[in-house]
């Protein structure tokens, strides 16, 4: 099946079934409503959702991204907690600096998830991104390495992998 | 029972809040402090909405509050990205405390590739 038809065939099932959760139906009205504003959303952006054919199996991918959420739930809460000490300790002991890291990954979807779950953990947030090199500007609050593989094993490493199954 | 479980979702939900507003006023310089804003308000609207899908179950009006955080997933750090690129692009300076500046060293190299290439 052509790449297209394929992605405007999920978009339009995924735009349905969140009409569905969102009204209270009580008559056929809405579902027709529901049906028609489907087609509309399928029709403007439906070609954007899937854009390349992938290798992976989708059950082994689902399941790697089932574990990517619960290892980035907890890395969150990690990243709370140690920003809450920082704030209530009174001294501030913090260090911090703009640092570079390396990634392996290619695709503008998986960089976009990789710099957004190094925003929310602990201690990062992504500045920028340098796409023809594969590099990430990190302000790191409590600099621990300035060395760009060192950082990038602390940093970026933590997810990397489990992306990698999940994108490519 | 339910109702117990979704106020303390949203109490935890409002002391990470209060937490990352007062690393708002604390913290030096923008970076550091988008990053106490990020992390901590992402963290307790989380919980806000979550007590709201506890206390509410599934009905259209918890799901509304699970899109709810979907979307703060994905907003919060691309417009946090999206700050500090821009702050640091109109040369704001980090605090004092700072110690490296890889970004800095990088961008001055293109500035100055950029300027041979229009001499020549």
């Amino acid at each position: 099946m052509e790449t297209k038809t394929k992605s405007r065939i999920i978009v339009f099932v995924a735009a349905l079934l969140v009409w569905f959760a969102l009204t209270d139906i009580k008559n056929y009205q809405e579902v027709l409503i529901g049906i028609a504003i489907s087609l509309l959303v399928t029709f403007l952006t439906g070609h954007f959702l899937v854009t390349t054919e992938k290798t992976q199996h989708p059950v082994k991918r689902t399941i790697h991204f089932l574990f990517y959420i619960l290892k980035f739930v907890w890395e969150m809460i990690k990243a709370n907690l140690e920003v809450a000490y920082l704030v209530i300790h009174p001294m501030l002991p913090i260090k911090p600096g703009i640092v570079k890291i390396k990634t392996k990954l290619n695709k503008d979807s998986a960089i976009t998830v990789l710099s957004n779950s190094i925003t929310l953990t602990p201690g990062t947030l992504t500045v920028d991104v340098n796409k023809d090199k594969q590099e990430l500007y990190i302000h790191w609050i409590n600099v621990k390495t300035q060395d760009i593989d060192e950082a990038t094993e602390e940093i970026g490493n933590r997810f990397e992998k489990t992306l990698t199954e999940v994108f490519e | 029972m339910t109702d117990t479980i979704g106020i303390i979702l949203i109490c935890i939900g409002i002391a990470f809040d209060f937490l990352g507003v007062l690393g708002l006023i604390r913290l030096p310089d923008v970076y550091n402090r988008l990053q106490a804003a990020t992390k901590c308000v992402t963290f307790g609207s989380m919980g806000i909405l979550l007590g709201v899908i506890v206390m509410q179950g599934f009905t259209s009006f918890g799901f509304k509050a699970l899109i709810g955080i979907v979307f703060i997933v994905l907003a919060a750090p691309t417009a946090a990205h999206a700050v500090a690129r821009a702050a640091h692009r109109s040369r704001i300076p980090l605090a004092n405390v700072s110690v490296v500046d890889k970004y800095e060293e990088d961008k001055e190299l293109k500035d100055e590739t950029l300027k041979e290439e229009v001499e020549v």
